[in-house]
């Protein structure tokens, strides 16, 4: 076991990596050099194709290096993989979990696989199923998991034996807040036994979690740290900003276009902006500026901006008044599958222009209510309308007032991009000039020009995102779903997609979306949170979170309201059985 | 090698097997149900072949004739009226030959000499063609040479008798040849089709990653893998075996020793093959592709399974020589129908060792524990 | 009508760009349509024999000569004696012996019958039937004429043998058009069996069912491309047939149109029951080869079903390929014209209706 303080667990000396052959060849890393430190928790970080992933499997000893030095526990990746593979643990984003065995046979395998002892085996399962509360699904097979609970018994399988260094990629995609604060505490209380720990992440608010941070970019190295100390280098440019008249995504809007504002967040019932070094807040305009805590994720877009060109940002005019009648109605609407029922009596309206959100945690039953809402999955009673129809029944061209993002982008991944909005807007019978109008709207909107012509596959995340909202608009359609729209997405790429739903919502378009990242409750106007199956809260998050105060936690945050209101509902379900 | 890890590498493997439904199918189901056809289904023996009869005057002379073919176990006599008739009933399928014996086959038969006797058969189908041909001919044979014991004529109408004597198979059951050689294809299914394709799987869902990460060596993974599709393989062959010998009556008279070594060796080649297939094609879909094409269908066209290798264009054959189902189904028939005839089984054995070689080397040599 | 356009237009796309759709759709069946189509024949023509001639006249030389001649058979030895013989069977140098007795002539010049001895190795049962009957052939070809030579008393009457429709027996006539039918379903099922379930693999399928698409439009848009590449593959595969390998074409082109148009409704409507219970494209490619490979055994292919037991033979009235056979062979070779065929038309449309009910269904059951 390593100890602390002495020599650093991993370090890259001047590395690059390139893929692919010929003129096709793309280098993931350039020239990196980088010294991680033994027994603490670092956080790799950066936008998509950053290079976090190639970098953990160099550390793995899964990649050779095309240049330069990989040192990991004091021994040379390329000469001793076997070595290295011996003393660490590696849980690769799709953790290689047999989905046709079950929990416990996923155990058994790893644990001989990694030569842990029989006499000690028993011991640790029961602490590795105490810590990951998977011990009552022993017997289920990995597959039927949650993804939460899949990714916990991935942790759970790279830690049999206790390694001396842990890399993890993006163990928290696609996790629930619940199971996401479930797997840190885990890996904090590895590095307490000495453990070295390098974890990549999309979420910019785990750093809290983190000892150091990586901040990679485009295969080099950005920024490396304490989170806290690069926090405390913004002091003074981070400010609350509201306003008496104007609403949330206009002040928003009309922030992002002064000059010296580099970002400008919703946040609580104001917009969180951030200035450029030396600016001062601007005075005009009634806007009203405190000064606020710099976080980490100020940090990431401050670095990051100066290499990206950012949006136009588009002037919102005042709110749609959503008086003429509820867009989607849903009363007591109930769903089983089986015995079991996934969605239980929830009831709520949305009006138009609303944007309205559906939280919960994976197997909430969000995802199900989503779908019957769109016609994919029918009810098995309750009242569901949307524009005044029930999907399933209605006639095909009712379809036509909706637009749908579905998980994962789903796209025509080997249909090139234009091929794509040139089917979707076929599909929603676009002709003429309408057609060519609608076509060079998406293209310029989304600035998919340079894309144009290839595989819908190959262009990065952020751009499915783009090329997937364009589909789905192609129609102009009054009412948008959008199904866990940012997943996976960088956290650059997701406030940008915001800002296009704000604008898009402030014109009028209702949008119905789900997510899992907490902060992005907060760009609701109105949401319902879900808990196996029922709402557990509704209204403006500045209401939900209020429902969570507590007098030890006077001003939650939208995850920790998640967390305790969630909490409290299993509790009291709980007591009840 | 540490066998803790093996072990724990096997038993895994063979958990999946068990609950995955596809290895269900293409290990377990599609064997017996090959076995089943080409044991009771299949077979190129025609037996009761509908013949139609057409007898323009029927009289003591032609009777003994249609008796005949009556008498064979190869015919379904059909009478008919007419020449008219007859091209009816063949356009319509109901008969796929027809006899004609004109009016004037009694004068003929009688004196006026040789009468003709018509027989058309609907070539369409070679093969069957042929054989339905022959038992006419034999159903003539017969008939002269009752003919010639009642007339007890001096002069044979025969000079030269034909006396066949065939080995290893004297009543031609085409099943006989048939089962034997589905072991190889059984042992492909399995050996190449199912390895190439769990092999891909672990690639495509990234357990292949995490178990790279693991202490395992690839020594272990691989023999992980061949292990546990070596058994079932073998398993494949004892149910073909068993049901050979108990079900469907095919002898086999060389030793059950020769053949569990000739088909170890084979499935080894099979195994080589799905591996090495399987680290070509990181994707199940075009690895069972692959596996489809290079194996499974030489297996059942380019092996002598079905079809007699020497009458094929000679690039064909020089292809077949390549391929490892050659060797094998010419050793299965051998052991099953003639014996331990060391001449052919030793050189199918000597190349099918060179070809396991080649493969596991092959493969070792692209095996590496990375991704890149 | 545009719109239905655009979505047919997709699929195909989403088909041929596909690396890996493509090679399903060329690669394989080009491979099987030479291989299968030089490789697959019962006829013989290289078969090598022994000859043991113990027989010092002429008569004995002259039978042998005929097998020499003979463009079948390859004479690979000859031996002073019976002994050696099975050594050389055994190991596969030989498939038959001819055995010449040292009384073969005597006893023919006599008029006492002489016997020709063959020893056949019977491993393969069906190569040494076809082989005996080459045999026979030359038996009586020189039994007739050697009683037309000498006197002796000709049979009374003698076999006038003629096949219709492939007067030379030739096994390409038989297998080739066969092919077309083969690979034509093997296409057919693989393309529609991985239509639905590749888009619902790629999360894509509820993206389709929210645009105002009708089912109907999405199952016409399916089973387009299988309608399309099967008919052009099995054009293709025809031409070939009849330029490339010489079978001839004597029956209508319109019935044999009638009939594919009939075969491929029900080839895709199998194809897409297999989509719809499929979960993956993994499990779609192995139920279309698990449904396939017994479904071409049992078409009479290869071996005539009137061979089967008649339980399997009922079994294979369910096996749309059985009637195509039968509608390829017809049109092919025995010049059939739509009215001949009705018979085989009316199953294969029961087929087609009954599949593509099923397949409706089982993807409605999906779309829930």
């Amino acid at each position: 076991m390593a100890e602390p303080g002495l020599a650093p667990a991993l370090r890259f000396e001047a590395v690059s990596k390139s893929f692919g052959a010929f003129r096709r060849r793309v280098a993931a890393l350039r020239d990196l050099t980088l010294t991680v430190p033994a027994a603490r928790i670092t956080g790799l970080l950066g936008p998509d194709a950053a290079g976090k992933t190639t970098l953990l499997r160099l550390a793995a000893g899964l990649l050779r290096p095309d240049a330069g030095r990989v040192e990991v526990l004091g021994l040379d990746s390329a000469r001793e993989a076997a070595r290295i593979q011996r003393r660490i643990g590696y849980m690769p984003q799709r953790f290689g979990l047999y989905e046709d065995l079950t929990v416990q046979q996923n155990l058994d395998l790893y644990a001989r696989l990694q030569g842990l002892p029989p006499a000690q085996r028993l011991a640790r399962y029961a602490e590795l199923l105490r810590l990951t509360a998977l011990g009552p699904f022993g017997d289920r097979r990995a597959g039927k998991l949650s993804g939460g609970m899949k990714q916990k018994l991935g942790l759970a399988c790279a830690l049999l034996r206790i390694p001396d260094l842990l890399l993890l990629d993006e163990p928290t995609v696609g996790v629930d807040p619940i199971s996401r604060r479930e797997l840190w505490a885990i890996i904090a209380g590895l590095r307490d036994r000495g453990v070295t720990v390098l974890v990549s992440t999309a979420y910019l608010d785990e750093t809290e979690h983190c000892d150091a941070v990586v901040l990679l970019d485009a295969g080099g190295l950005l920024a490396h740290g304490a989170p806290a100390a690069m926090a405390a280098e913004l002091g003074g440019r981070c400010f609350a900003v509201r306003h008496p008249s104007l609403d949330r995504r206009a002040l928003q809007q009309r922030l992002l276009m002064l000059p010296g504002v580099v970002d400008a967040r919703l946040e609580g019932t104001g917009v969180r902006a951030l200035l450029a070094a030396g600016a001062a807040p601007p005075t005009a305009e009634g806007m009203d500026w405190r000064p606020a805590a710099p976080k980490f994720a100020d940090v990431f877009v401050d670095r990051l901006h100066a290499r990206r060109p950012r949006r136009a940002p588009q002037a919102i005019g005042p709110a749609a008044a959503g008086d003429d009648g509820p867009v989607l109605h849903v009363a007591g609407l109930n769903r089983f599958f089986g015995a079991f029922q996934a969605v239980r009596d929830v009831s709520f309206d949305v009006l138009r222009g609303e944007v309205f959100g559906l939280l919960g945690a994976n197997g909430a039953g969000k995802t199900t209510t989503f779908r019957m809402l769109c016609g994919l999955l029918p009810a098995s009673s309750g009242e569901l309308r949307v524009a005044g129809q029930d999907l399933r029944t209605a006639p095909a061209e009712a379809r036509a007032r909706i637009g749908y993002v579905a998980q994962r982008f789903a796209l025509y991944g080997n249909l090139s991009v234009a091929q794509n909005l040139a089917f979707f807007a076929a599909a929603y019978g676009l002709r003429g000039a309408r057609l060519r109008a609608r076509l060079d709207w998406a293209e310029a909107e989304f600035e998919l020009g340079p894309f144009l012509a290839m595989n819908a596959a190959d262009i990065p995340l952020g751009f499915k995102q783009r090329l997937a909202l364009a589909c789905a608009l192609l129609h102009a359609p009054p009412i948008l779903f959008l199904d866990e729209p940012t997943s996976g997405v960088d956290p650059l790429a997701r406030s940008e997609f915001w800002q296009r739903i704000n604008q898009y919502a402030a014109a009028g378009t209702t949008v119905l979306v789900t997510t899992h990242f907490m902060d992005e409750a907060e760009y609701c106007d109105r949401l319902v949170l879900m808990s196996q199956g029922s709402v557990l809260a509704a209204g403006t998050p500045a209401a939900v979170r209020a429902r969570a105060a507590r007098p030890e936690l006077p001003d939650p945050t939208m995850e920790e309201a998640f967390i305790g209101l969630i909490g409290a509902h299993e509790a009291s379900l709980r007591r009840a059985a | 090698m540490n066998t803790r890890r093996l072990g724990g590498l096997i038993l895994k493997e063979s958990m999946q097997i068990l609950r995955d439904p596809s290895a269900l199918g293409i290990a377990f189901v599609l064997p017996l149900f090959l076995l089943l056809l080409f044991g009771y289904g299949v077979s190129l023996n025609a037996e009761h072949v509908p013949v139609g009869v057409v007898v323009e005057h029927p009289n003591p002379q032609t009777e003994p004739f249609v008796a005949t073919l009556r008498r064979s176990r190869y015919f379904d006599v059909r009478p008919l009226r007419s020449l008219g008739e007859a091209r009816t009933a063949m356009a319509r399928r109901e008969i796929g030959s027809f006899v004609w014996l004109r009016g004037d086959f009694a004068r003929q038969t009688l004196g006026d000499g040789p009468a003709s006797i018509g027989v058309v058969v609907n070539g369409v189908d070679a093969n069957t063609a042929r054989l339905v041909q022959g038992y006419l001919t034999q159903s003539w044979q017969i008939w002269l040479a009752q003919l010639q014991q009642q007339q007890q004529a001096g002069t044979a109408a025969f000079p030269v008798a034909m006396q066949p004597r065939i080995w290893f198979n004297p009543a031609l059951r085409s099943r006989d040849y048939l089962v034997p050689g589905l072991i190889a294809v059984i042992m492909t299914l399995i050996g190449a089709l199912l390895t190439a394709l769990v092999v891909a799987r672990e690639w495509e869902r990234g357990t292949m990653e995490a178990l790279m990460a693991s202490p395992v060596t690839m020594a272990e993974i691989l023999v992980g893998k061949l292990l546990p599709y070596f058994v079932l393989g073998m398993g494949g062959m004892a149910l073909s075996v068993v049901l050979a010998q108990t079900v469907f009556a095919v002898p086999l008279r060389g030793s059950l020793l020769v053949l569990i070594g000739v088909s170890a060796l084979y499935l080894l080649v099979a195994l080589g093959m799905g591996l090495l297939i399987s680290s070509v094609a990181r994707n199940q879909f075009v690895a069972g592709q692959i596996a489809v094409v290079v194996t499974f269908l030489p297996a059942f066209i380019l092996s002598g399974f079905i079809f007699d290798l020497r009458s094929m264009p000679l690039v064909i054959q020089i292809i077949t020589h390549i391929l490892p189902a050659r060797y094998f189904v010419s050793s299965l028939q051998t052991v099953f129908l003639a014996g331990n005839v060391w001449p052919v089984i030793l050189p199918d054995a000597a190349v099918l060792a060179a070809m396991a070689a080649f493969f596991f080397g092959v493969t070792l040599w692209r095996s590496h524990k990375r991704l890149d | 009508m545009a719109r239905l356009l655009a979505l047919i237009r997709k699929e195909f796309l989403a088909l041929l760009r596909d690396k890996a759709s493509r090679m399903v759709l060329v690669g394989p069946p080009l491979i099987q349509l030479l291989v299968f189509s030089y490789a697959a024949t019962f006829d013989l023509n290289n078969i090598p024999f022994v000859v043991i001639n113990e027989d010092p006249g002429a008569a004995g030389r002259e039978m042998v000569a005929r097998f020499a001649g003979s463009p079948s058979f390859r004479q690979v030895a000859t031996l002073p004696s019976t002994e050696g013989v099975a050594a050389l069977i055994d190991r596969r140098a030989a498939l038959l012996a001819v055995h010449v007795d040292r009384d073969f002539s005597r006893n023919l010049a006599r008029g006492r019958p002489a016997s020709l001895q063959i020893v056949i190795d019977g491993r393969n049962s069906n190569t040494a039937a076809i082989a005996l009957s080459y045999v026979s052939d030359i038996v009586l070809r020189f039994n007739a004429e050697w009683a037309a030579g000498h006197g002796g008393a000709s049979a009374p009457a003698v076999l006038d043998v003629r096949a219709w429709y492939n007067p030379n027996l030739l096994s390409r006539w038989f297998v080739v058009p066969g092919i077309v039918g083969l690979l034509t379903f093997v296409v057919t099922i693989l393309v529609s069996g991985l239509s639905v379930v590749r888009e619902r693999e790629s999360g894509t399928f509820d993206q389709l069912l929210v645009t105002p698409y009708r089912p109907w439009e999405i199952l016409l848009g399916k089973a387009a491309p299988g309608f399309l590449i099967g008919a052009v593959e099995a054009a293709v595969i025809a031409a070939v047939a009849v330029f490339w390998f010489g079978v001839p074409m004597v029956g209508s082109l319109v019935a044999l149109a009638i009939g594919l148009a009939l075969f491929l409704v029900s080839a895709i409507g199998i194809g897409l029951m297999i989509s719809a219970i499929a979960a993956t494209q993994q499990q779609g490619l192995l139920g279309a080869f698990l449904f396939l490979v017994p479904a071409i055994i049992l078409s009479g292919f290869a071996t005539p079903i009137a061979n089967m037991p008649r339980a399997v033979q009922y079994v294979t009235y369910a096996n749309p390929m059985r009637y195509f056979m039968v509608i390829l062979r017809g049109t092919f070779l025995e010049g059939d014209g739509v009215g001949d065929l009705l018979g085989q038309y009316w199953p294969l449309a029961l087929l087609g209706v009954a599949s593509m009910t099923a397949a409706t269904l089982l993807v409605r059951r999906r779309m829930v």
